[in-house]
């Protein structure tokens, strides 16, 4: 069980068996994974511009955030980490609201009414039992939406990862655990997070579907995570589904890499690249030219510097404003506190 | 009107929040057995185990999952089985619960209620004695209460169940049984935010929540036949804390006991004690006495007496304050 990983497509961009999805719906993933490029290149750079404050790239795993979302509709959940601009986005977080968060402003955790993505979690493994959470609730409330939780392969260390996926088991909650497993959690390698075979293994142990999945690929991700949430939805319980990635930049623009890792990882797993081998499949089906993709790349390019501009444009909070978050009302010992800030000279 | 006693009053309170299709009770053991209190008892029969859920023996998972179902709409009532046992669950607590509605300005909050037994005085095994109300206090985002009385049991179980926050809902385990009052058997709330005057009086007064209401009483009892006029407040909500109240007491007093079962270093007496000095100094006829368990361990059984603030130690305090 779990010895290979479910492919569809080589990273040479060949089909293996059936495609899981219409050539246009292929097509408009691809978008989206050449969307959330744009965006994680530009927030690099806007870091190192000093126009962000610290900032966690997720090049690499795209195939894994935007397949996996792709096998969502909108009511369900999403429930991510720092890491998951990408699914966060697809589902229908603005990314202006991500650039806020990242500028240092809180308003940038408010989803827009409708759209059920939680603000990213930055603590480590304690979102994931969120998402059993969430998926109970629907299912008290009569709805079939489904909950995805996203993490990494650090976080499966946590003990939360074992609250979790024993209360997923015990109640057949709808939640699809999603782990992209990049290899590592900072400076830790995954051989050295866990003694098991693979993550996926965990599954068996909880009494949950386990699944595991070349996480470059995008059809296959989308395969691997429809199927799990059809299971979900259909009252059938949760899935652990381990996507094995890679991450192709340091852990945060804090962070030096080469203090713990070699270039040859990251050499390796470009020749693997989630983007490429789409646009080598839509290629090969006559469904991709350059134009079209300089066309993507620069409306995105330009999206994204909107966003950039409308969240540097939004006056930073008054200091009446950091007393508005914490209760429905402010009770009267904040209000008093509230006055005494607005007396400072 | 039903006269119970406040383990009795927070069941019946739990009952009629259920009646709220939205609310659930989830926690080790609550269902089938009614919970090691029994406080929950008769409540899975009634609501079936969907809406009274027993769970595994992982507090950050009912923590959590409570958390979950209550950015999704629900109005889950945790119970933890003991104070000692919160742990676990404290991340859960402090960085998601407490923080939800500002990390998502107000698009996700967390209308839930985490029902916590607390408080020595029963002889109980190693980890089953804590009073660390203040830490919830202390945390940014979260509403502590504490009843004392079967009617503030009821009336502020359900003013929390109603909260648009998260509260943290405190049970002094030795007040379960202790004492029983007529509680009205249709729904109401007692607010949030709001001390209860006790005693009137003018000489002293003496301020305390949970456990500590039944010491406060009994030395009520001996001040006020040595000729002593005595004020009572029961604080109930730690926050908010009704501030008004303790400050136009003291404005009359001008004598204050704080009391507390907690250890004594930073506990809640010392924020009530803040409170008094910078706002009513100036009333002030003797400093303000601090009557509270100390910075130990609760003792278990055999020595647990030593830790315990008693009827006596008010009553000396008070006397302290009155030299002056």
């Amino acid at each position: 069980m779990f010895d290979t990983p479910l492919q569809r497509l080589t990273p040479n961009g060949d089909l293996l068996g059936e495609s899981p999805l219409p050539l246009e719906e292929i097509r408009r993933l691809y978008q989206a994974m050449l969307s959330a490029r744009v965006y994680d290149r530009k927030c690099s750079v806007m870091q190192r511009q000093g126009r962000l404050a610290t900032y966690a790239q997720f090049e690499g795993q795209e195939a894994s955030q935007i397949g996996a979302v792709a096998a969502l509709r909108k009511q369900d959940w999403v429930v991510g980490t720092y890491r998951d601009a990408g699914a966060m986005w697809f589902h229908g977080y603005p990314w202006v609201n991500l650039i806020l968060g990242r500028t240092g402003d809180e308003r940038g955790g408010r989803a827009p009414d409708g759209v059920n993505v939680t603000p990213p979690s930055i603590t480590v493994g304690g979102h994931m039992i969120h998402a059993v959470g969430t998926a109970w609730a629907s299912r008290i409330k009569g709805d079939d939406s489904v909950s995805l939780t996203l993490f990494g392969d650090g976080a499966t260390s946590e003990g939360d990862f074992h609250e979790a996926m024993n209360f997923a088991g015990v109640y057949k909650t709808p939640t699809i655990f999603m782990c992209q497993n990049n290899g590592w959690a900072i400076s830790m390698p995954r051989d050295r997070q866990t003694a098991s075979k693979t993550i996926a293994h965990k599954s068996i142990a909880y009494g949950v579907a386990g699944a595991l999945v070349d996480g470059n690929d995008l059809l296959a991700v989308y395969e691997v995570c429809k199927q799990a949430v059809d299971r979900a939805r259909a009252g059938e319980g949760a899935t652990l589904i381990e996507a094995l990635t890679y991450r192709m930049g340091p852990h945060t623009t804090t962070d030096d890499p080469s203090r713990y890792r070699t270039n040859e990882g990251v050499e390796e797993w470009a020749q693997k690249d989630p983007i490429e081998r789409v646009r080598r499949y839509l290629e090969s089906e006559g469904a991709w030219d350059p134009a079209w993709q300089a066309e993507v790349e620069s409306e995105e390019s330009d999206r994204v510097e909107t966003a950039v501009s409308e969240a540097e444009a939004l006056t930073p909070w008054t200091a009446d404003e950091i007393f508005e978050g914490m209760f429905a009302e402010i009770p009267p010992h904040l209000a008093y506190q509230q006055s005494l800030l607005r007396r400072r000279p | 009107m039903t006269e119970m006693n406040i383990a009795q009053a927070v069941n019946a309170g739990l009952a009629t929040a259920l009646e709220d299709e939205r609310v659930v009770l989830i926690g080790e053991d609550v269902g089938t057995t009614g919970g090691v209190f029994r406080v929950s008892d008769g409540l899975l029969a009634r609501f079936g185990p969907e809406r009274v859920i027993d769970t595994p023996v992982a507090e950050s998972g009912i923590v959590g999952a409570a958390f979950g179902m209550a950015i999704n709409g629900l109005k889950p009532i945790v119970e933890i089985q003991f104070m000692g046992f919160t742990y676990p669950g404290f991340d859960q607590i402090i960085s998601h619960v407490a923080r939800i509605r500002n990390r998502s300005r107000h698009r996700f909050t967390a209308p839930m209620v985490i029902r916590i037994p607390y408080g020595a005085g029963i002889g109980a095994a190693e980890h089953h004695s804590e009073s660390a109300e203040v830490i919830y206090a202390h945390t940014p985002g979260l509403k502590v209460v504490v009843p004392s009385t079967p009617y503030d049991a009821k009336g502020l179980l359900l003013a929390a169940v109603e909260d648009p926050d998260p509260v943290v809902f405190l049970e002094p385990i030795r007040m379960y049984r202790a004492i029983r009052e007529d509680v009205p058997d249709e729904p109401y709330t007692v607010p949030i935010g709001v001390a209860e005057l006790v005693e009137e009086g003018d000489d002293v007064t003496l301020i305390g929540y949970g456990a500590m209401m039944k010491e406060i009483g009994a030395a009520f009892e001996l001040l006020t036949a040595s000729g002593v006029s005595v004020e009572v407040i029961d604080v109930r909500s730690l926050v908010p804390l009704d501030t008004e109240t303790i400050i136009e007491s003291i404005r009359k007093t001008g004598r204050a006991v704080v009391v507390q079962e907690a250890p004594r270093t930073a506990g809640f007496g010392a924020e009530i004690v803040a409170q008094i000095q910078e706002h009513a100094l100036f009333s002030l006829e003797a400093p303000v006495e601090r009557v509270t368990g100390w910075d130990t361990i609760v003792p278990l059984r055999r020595a647990e007496k030593h830790y315990m603030p008693s009827t006596e130690d008010i009553v000396q305090a008070a006397h302290r304050t009155l030299l002056s």
